[in-house]
């Protein structure tokens, strides 16, 4: 926690730590300390009276049947961004393990997706999808006889953003996957080879269980990735809809409160989202004390 | 290796050629859509091998940018972008040093309370504090009047040795704005922090002897020390600051503070006509391209900076 030698001062350390305070002191905890005292009360249209209400503004908000189907989106749409990039970067990661040649140059032109910002990722696969125009929907349209068009369809909206936000996300977890599979002592893979274990056995049975610590933290990492980092995804591409179909927990409450000005209701949002954060953020580091262990 | 099977090496490397083929498509397609011109890309199927108009569409959108929204040439956009990327990383990076510094090297009443103040803004992203964020920057001395209203002084003005001051000063577009809210990191913090207390003790035993005060001891010794460190946390803050959506959003109104990647969606969001995807696309280009060019270009310090920074 601290150094055995220290030095001493009267004020250096403070002044040390005063800008750092004072920014989170103004920036985050105060804003988070209002979004808590805003969610029990309730203001009239004009901002002149307002009262207590207690847990009026959460009771409202799961009687809410659009707050409902947004948690509902949200889920479906974390799992899936988390399982399509976790499965195909582990996929890429297993045969970058194995191959030899060429594998700096398959490394680089994997990685780069990290440094593209979601809203283009967005931006670019809604082209590649753009219903007249895409090359994607057109593929979809001429080979499999699909009419592709998120602008129309809530499915199809719901699957472009996840496919952009997954597209993004593959480089990291790819790093870290490759990461782990060469941490693994091969010592372990030779001697499963020596009894005759077939690649895809050595893999369930040995590089899948030993690499588990790396997948859970990159599946706690995915999670809060596609929870709040995917508001770009989602506000420059299909803006929440069609009809709500993208609607997730941070664009609503992004949505009510900035737009739709809903003080209260937008506050409740706010605090679902810290319980969450804070869940996520516990689950994450409990689980690193162990991975030190491991 | 562990073994020779010469059809699973063949069928590995399809597997990341199809994969990188797969993730390489979309760059692709933006790139040669950026060379031509909006006609060419009215009806599917659109060209799939660049065209002649690069040149033009990359001049346009640089100097003059897109008519019917804003018409903000996109150096401007870039400009900005860069601005808030570098204040960001640089601004992160200094405060983060000296509070890991004060934490780690000192004894001081309060230690810990101030660490537990830092741990918690990794709790708090932006996403979760929209409204109140916003308020407290159109007024930067809201939590100072309300706090003030609490011990029954009221207005907004406070008097000091006769000078009346006003406790109103609004952050909405202005690169302060953009940028200091954003600078409070406790992931640097604790990465600095983690890194200090590997440094062996005998510098500092051996700094104190020869008379050095700490902050000679932070300057001519932790700080060269850390050099790699700092340059791995740069490249992945330059990104963060350069992709930042969000926060741009709310705060600017003034179309000359609007960054580069939060334009794009002007642009695509256009009302009732398609997009000019040629201009759009020339812009996805140029936005994706300095933050592209920092990863692969330092690959190594990336590398670091990420596996680091999840510690």
């Amino acid at each position: 926690m601290i150094k055995r030698v220290t030095f001493r001062h009267k004020w250096l350390p403070y002044a040390l730590l005063a800008p750092q305070l004072l920014i989170t002191l103004v920036f985050f905890i105060w804003p988070a300390s209002q979004a808590l005292y805003q969610s029990v009360l309730r203001q009239d249209a004009f901002g002149l009276r307002t009262e207590f209400i207690g847990f009026e503004n959460f009771a409202d908000l799961f009687a809410d049947p659009t707050y409902l189907s947004s948690f509902h989106i949200t889920l479906v749409f974390c799992l899936a961004v988390a399982s399509i990039s976790l499965g195909f970067a582990l996929m890429l990661a297993v045969m970058a393990d194995r191959v030899i040649k060429g594998a700096t140059t398959y490394k680089t032109l994997l990685i780069w997706p990290y440094a593209v910002a979601p809203a283009i990722a967005g931006v670019l696969w809604y082209f590649m999808f753009n219903p007249s125009i895409g090359i994607n929907a057109w593929i979809l349209r001429t080979v499999f006889g699909y009419d592709w068009n998120h602008t129309l369809d809530g499915g199809d909206a719901l699957l472009l953003v996840i496919i952009a936000a997954a597209w993004k996300q593959v480089s990291y977890n790819f790093l870290f996957f490759l990461a782990g599979l060469q941490a693994i002592p091969r010592s372990l893979i030779e001697a499963a080879a020596i009894d005759g274990a077939s690649p895809l056995k050595r893999f369930w049975t040995i590089v899948f269980p030993l690499l588990s610590p790396t997948t859970f933290f990159l599946l706690v990492v995915n999670v809060v990735y596609a929870f709040f980092d995917t508001f770009g995804t989602i506000h420059a591409t299909t803006n929440g809809g069609p009809a709500g179909a993208t609607n997730t927990l941070v664009y609503k409450v992004f949505n009510d409160g900035f737009i739709g000005l809903d003080l209260g209701g937008s506050a409740a949002q706010s605090v679902i989202l810290m319980i969450i954060v804070v869940s996520l953020t516990v689950v994450q580091f409990r689980y690193i004390e162990r991975r030190v262990e491991y | 290796m562990v073994e020779n099977r010469p059809w699973l090496t063949v069928v590995s490397h399809l597997v990341l050629i199809v994969g990188i083929a797969i993730v390489v498509l979309p760059l692709w397609v933006a790139l040669v859509a950026s060379t031509h011109t909006g006609r060419d890309l009215l009806s599917a199927p659109i060209p799939m091998w660049f065209g002649s108009h690069g040149v033009d569409n990359y001049r346009q959108m640089l100097t003059s940018g897109m008519e019917h929204v804003s018409g903000q040439p996109l150096t401007l956009m870039l400009f900005n972008s860069l601005v808030m990327a570098l204040s960001i990383a640089i601004g992160k990076i200094v405060i983060s040093l000296t509070a890991a510094f004060a934490i780690c090297y000192f004894r001081f009443p309060l230690r810990m309370t101030c660490f537990w103040i830092i741990f918690i803004t990794l709790m708090l992203p932006v996403e979760v504090r929209i409204l109140p964020t916003y308020e407290v920057i159109a007024n930067v001395f809201t939590p100072l009047t309300r706090l003030l209203e609490l011990f029954g002084f009221e207005g907004d003005e406070i008097v000091i040795a006769g000078l009346s001051i006003r406790l109103d000063f609004s952050m909405l577009d202005s690169y302060t704005g953009l940028t200091l809210p954003l600078i409070a990191s406790a992931t640097a913090t604790f990465l600095f922090r983690q890194f200090f207390l590997t440094v062996p003790d005998e510098l500092t035993e051996a700094a104190r002897i020869d008379g050095a005060g700490p902050m000679k001891f932070f300057r001519d010794i932790l700080l060269p020390l850390s050099r790699t460190n700092i340059a791995a946390l740069f490249v992945i803050l330059f990104i963060y600051g350069w992709n930042q959506y969000l926060w741009p959003l709310l705060i600017t109104t003034d179309p000359s503070y609007v960054t580069v990647v939060m334009g794009i969606q002007r642009m695509v969001n256009v009302a009732d006509t398609e997009p000019q995807w040629h201009l759009v696309m020339t812009a996805a280009v140029l936005a994706m391209l300095p933050p592209v060019l920092v990863v692969i270009g330092m690959q190594r310090l990336f590398v670091k900076g990420l596996v680091e920074t999840e510690k």
